[in-house]
């Protein structure tokens, strides 16, 4: 596979990096909100 | 240049979005608001209290960033500040507005989901306080900058207070005075050894407008009523005496190092060894304080 210039490898590199990371926030998130979820039903018992 | 590169800007590196977060002023916001939350006389669900500590550092984080997006040809003249991501254009001003309206946005509505709604008001007040009144309003027209400005960092413990409990009390409306009261001895002992920087990017700070033996006066002046606050919640009966002593203690100690620079003469910054030790001490004096009020509660 041909190789990429400096500068298109560092876009690519940033890209992955922003992707996988948005991926482990959002993940992060679904988790706190049903979380929360379930807080609030067992403090309203 | 190739295809990919003319079509597609450099995406910024995810350490430089976390420094437009202002990381180490965050430390301070979370710990305060921390301790407000756990001073608060009932208990919270550790969740919750896990998401409103979360929603005031993301809200911290949000207004800091903001304040990056506004002050950035501010940040480019002062040493202090000129390798911050956005003078350096490693982050594009765009990118910033929209990160900082994201979390500002982000932390108020998980705040008010999490804890109650006076606990994201005062959040979102916060933010709006900060980014806005302090920002935009005051910072380059007046010398009390500061002053007035202060109030924005002195907002967490209540937030905290008032997420863990719905309401509000006397005990964190004295944590917000006294960060209100902090907060001017501890920039202006910053700004007399910094504050050709100041001047030269144009912000009428109190050493810069006034003069270095005005500041210096200033300086002790805010010291009384904030060391008398701090110390409050003993005689009250809001505290007890592990709080007290340690407030009486460590606010002696800060009433001596203010008195070092009201006395000193020097003007060249080399030799600013008084203001430098108040700034450092500040740090640590506010640290140890709420770690004694939270100490104080559960002891």
């Amino acid at each position: 596979m041909a190789e990429l210039p400096p500068e298109d490898e560092l876009i690519r590199q940033r890209q992955k990096s922003g992707s996988r990371l948005t991926a482990i926030l959002l993940f992060g998130f679904v988790v706190l909100f049903f979380a929360i979820t379930i807080a609030k039903i067992s403090l309203n018992q | 240049m190739t295809a990919l590169a003319t079509t597609t800007p450099i995406p910024p590196d995810w350490r430089d979005l976390f420094a437009l977060t202002k990381p180490r002023v965050m430390t301070l916001v979370v710990f305060t608001g921390l301790c407000g939350l756990l001073a608060a006389p009932t208990s919270m669900n550790p969740v919750l209290a896990f998401t409103a500590i979360l929603c005031i550092a993301l809200g911290a984080g949000g207004a800091a960033a903001l304040n990056m997006w506004y002050e950035a040809d501010l940040d480019a003249k002062m040493r202090r500040t000129r390798d911050r991501p956005l003078p350096t254009g490693r982050v594009s001003r765009q990118t910033a507005l929209h990160f900082g309206i994201g979390l500002s946005a982000g932390s108020v509505v998980l705040m008010d989901l999490a804890a109650n709604h006076l606990a994201a008001l005062i959040l979102a007040f916060s933010i709006f306080f900060y980014a806005v009144i302090y920002t935009v309003w005051l910072k380059r027209r007046t010398p009390q900058n500061i002053v007035i400005g202060g109030a924005a960092g002195a907002f967490p413990p209540l937030i905290g207070w008032v997420a863990a409990t719905g309401d509000l009390a006397i005990l964190p409306t004295l944590l917000f005075l006294l960060i209100f009261l902090w907060t001017p001895p501890h920039f202006w002992a910053l700004s007399l050894f910094v504050r050709s920087d100041y001047a030269n990017a144009g912000v009428p700070m109190l050493p810069v407008v006034a003069g270095v033996s005005a500041t210096r006066r200033q300086v002790f002046l805010y010291s009384l009523p904030m060391a008398a606050v701090a110390i409050a919640p003993w005689p009250l009966g809001l505290t007890g005496a592990l709080y007290g002593l340690t407030a009486s203690v460590l606010s002696g100690v800060f009433l001596a190092l203010a008195a070092t620079v009201l006395v000193n003469r020097a003007t060249d910054p080399a030799d600013m060894k008084a203001e430098k030790k108040l700034f450092a001490f500040s740090i640590v004096y506010l640290f140890v304080l709420f770690g004694a009020l939270v100490l104080d509660r559960w002891m």
